[in-house]
């Protein structure tokens, strides 16, 4: 600490409110019998002892904390952050829009992807690659992307004896389904034009305003 | 000539042999009941800490024991270049063997000892002396600060634990009359266990058995939370691996020397003398274990307070009251 900073701003160190340690504490034990008749002293530490020991050996017949994992399997919550997984909106179509949001949030860098766009110009990863060896499940990519396309999954089971193994392409990562988000479809709630849908067609949305006849 | 030869010879050899084997056993024996501790101990401990322990390798996890073995031997036996090389691969050996020269003299059933020695138990109490070497010197060469610490500790506290683990014994001794295992199992026999006469010798005896041992709460010369594993810091391999069995012969042998001076050894109703001597055994250290699931270590001055201001005049009074007893007794 520097000696020119004002007083106020020090640490208060608190003042000792208890009796200093000293080594006949001890063949009596405890610091609050200190004072007392050394017999009784001595008879409720080695009371207490027993009473110790006799705790200890009861927990022989108590219920074992311990999962016995690969033939049981601790519960892992819906929202439980494990392997990462692409989804698919309800029509079946690829979420993912390969804004590269996932990418660029990701703390470890471990996400890569090719952006690319089909005949409709509706884009999408050419190639998506999640290095598993090196993400820390951390879950700011399914924060950062806008489509619920990416999302993490409740299973922890990816141990690999090869470290190559643990990278983890697009085929290995695109599923079926939509995971946790049923009926999101991002095109239909993006007011953006693709292939077979204009701007402002989609739900909840209203037509583009001409902006000329904002004008006074 | 010849015929004396041979006939004498014939009793030598025959002698010989018996006491080979009897050395076979006990050691075979001893390191075998060493290495199950090892189960032992994690198995028992985990039960009260509501655990279940290594349950996968083998039937109830009993070749634990067996992987831990291969896992230890095919480590690296790394001594590290700032140590002073020597001193440093002896020291662990020495645990082991003064632990099981120790052996020699327990009496395992009657007549089952190596050798019957008159002075077994100040034999043992100078083996268990020089195992402090073993510490000491492995926590000087290793050039460590964890190690050093742990070395002096581990002075320090063998130099005031050792003086009434002797004087505790004192008792039992004045009352069999004699320093030979044997006879003070034999004197028991006679009498009564000696626990009963000798209960506050039986008390300061544990302790200094928790202390020479050095497991917990005396254990502030490992000291894991603090020293990393002091004195045995730098070891690895099958050096460390001696140091751990070391560790576990030493359990058995205070448990067994309980047994013996206490709880009269191989006496026992029904099953024979061997069986009773394993299950009293057997059950010292099981209580070695369950002490080391229940208490915190003790503070270095906390040590030394209750060895030199609990342990020392208890005994002395022990020693006093016994010595009393046996001076009315006599007169
Ligand atoms: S969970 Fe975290 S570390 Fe893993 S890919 Fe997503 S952002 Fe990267
Ligand atoms: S997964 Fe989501 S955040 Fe990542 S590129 Fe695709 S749409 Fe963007």
């Amino acid at each position: 600490m520097s000696p020119d900073r004002p007083q106020e701003l020090r640490p208060r160190i608190p003042a000792q409110t208890h009796p200093p340690l000293t080594t006949d504490v001890v063949v009596t034990g405890h610091l609050a019998r200190r004072g007392q008749p050394l017999v009784p002293r001595i008879g409720r530490t080695v009371w207490s002892t027993l009473v110790g020991i006799g705790i200890v050996i009861s927990h022989a017949w108590s219920s074992r904390d311990t999962v016995q994992y690969p033939e049981e399997m601790t519960y892992l919550p819906p929202r439980y952050r494990g392997r990462i997984v692409l989804s698919r909106d309800p029509e079946g179509e690829e979420r993912c829009v390969a804004c590269y949001l996932c990418s660029a949030a990701c703390p470890v860098d471990c996400i890569a992807l090719q952006a690319t766009t089909d005949e409709t110009g509706r884009r999408y990863p050419e190639w998506f690659r999640i290095n598993f060896s090196r993400c820390i499940f951390c879950g700011f990519c399914e924060d950062a992307c806008p489509t619920y396309a990416i999302q993490l999954t409740p299973d922890v089971e990816m141990s690999e004896y090869e470290r190559p193994n643990m990278v983890y392409e697009k085929e290995d990562l695109l599923i079926s389904g939509p995971g946790k988000y049923h009926t999101h479809d991002f095109y239909r709630v993006a007011g953006l034009a693709i292939g077979g849908k204009g701007k402002g067609e989609a739900e909840n949305e209203a037509p583009p305003r001409d902006v000329r006849d904002l004008l006074p | 000539m010849s015929a004396l030869l041979s006939a004498g010879a014939l009793v030598a050899v025959t002698a010989w042999y018996w006491q080979l084997l009897t050395v076979l056993l006990v050691l075979i024996a001893v390191l075998t009941i060493a290495a199950g501790l090892i189960w032992y101990e994690r198995r028992l401990l985990s039960l009260v800490q509501d655990r279940y322990g290594p349950n996968r390798v083998g039937p109830l996890g009993l070749l634990q024991v067996l992987a831990d073995t291969f896992k230890i031997l095919f480590k690296e036996d790394w001594t590290p270049p700032f140590s002073d090389r020597r001193v440093f691969v002896v020291a662990p050996s020495l645990v082991l063997v003064t632990a099981l020269l120790s052996f020699m003299v327990v009496p395992v059933a009657e007549g089952w000892v190596v050798i019957d020695l008159n002075v077994g138990l100040l034999f043992i109490l100078a083996m268990s002396s020089l195992a402090v070497y073993s510490v000491v010197l492995a926590g000087w060469s290793s050039h460590s600060k964890y190690s050093l610490i742990g070395g002096l500790r581990a002075a320090a506290q063998m130099v005031s634990y050792e003086v009434f683990m002797g004087l505790s014994l004192i008792g039992v001794v004045t009352l069999a009359g004699s320093f030979n295992l044997s006879d003070i199992v034999a004197a028991q026999q006679r009498s009564i266990y000696y626990v009963f006469p000798q209960f506050i010798g039986f008390v300061v005896f544990l302790v200094a058995g928790f202390a020479e041992t050095r497991r917990i709460p005396f254990d502030l010369v490992e000291a894991e939370s603090e020293l990393v594993a002091g004195y045995h810091t730098e070891y690895s391999g099958m050096k460390f691996g001696l140091f751990m069995v070391g560790e576990y012969v030493a359990i058995t042998l205070v448990s067994a020397l309980i047994v013996t001076l206490f709880f009269g050894g191989w006496l026992g109703p029904w099953l024979p003398g061997v069986v009773w001597f394993l299950i009293k055994t057997l059950l010292f250290i099981t209580l070695f274990i369950i002490v080391r699931g229940t208490f915190p270590r003790l503070r270095y001055d906390q040590l030394m307070a209750l060895g030199w201001k609990a342990m020392l005049p208890l005994s002395l009074l022990n020693l006093l009251i016994t010595g009393a007893i046996v001076v009315a007794g006599a007169g």
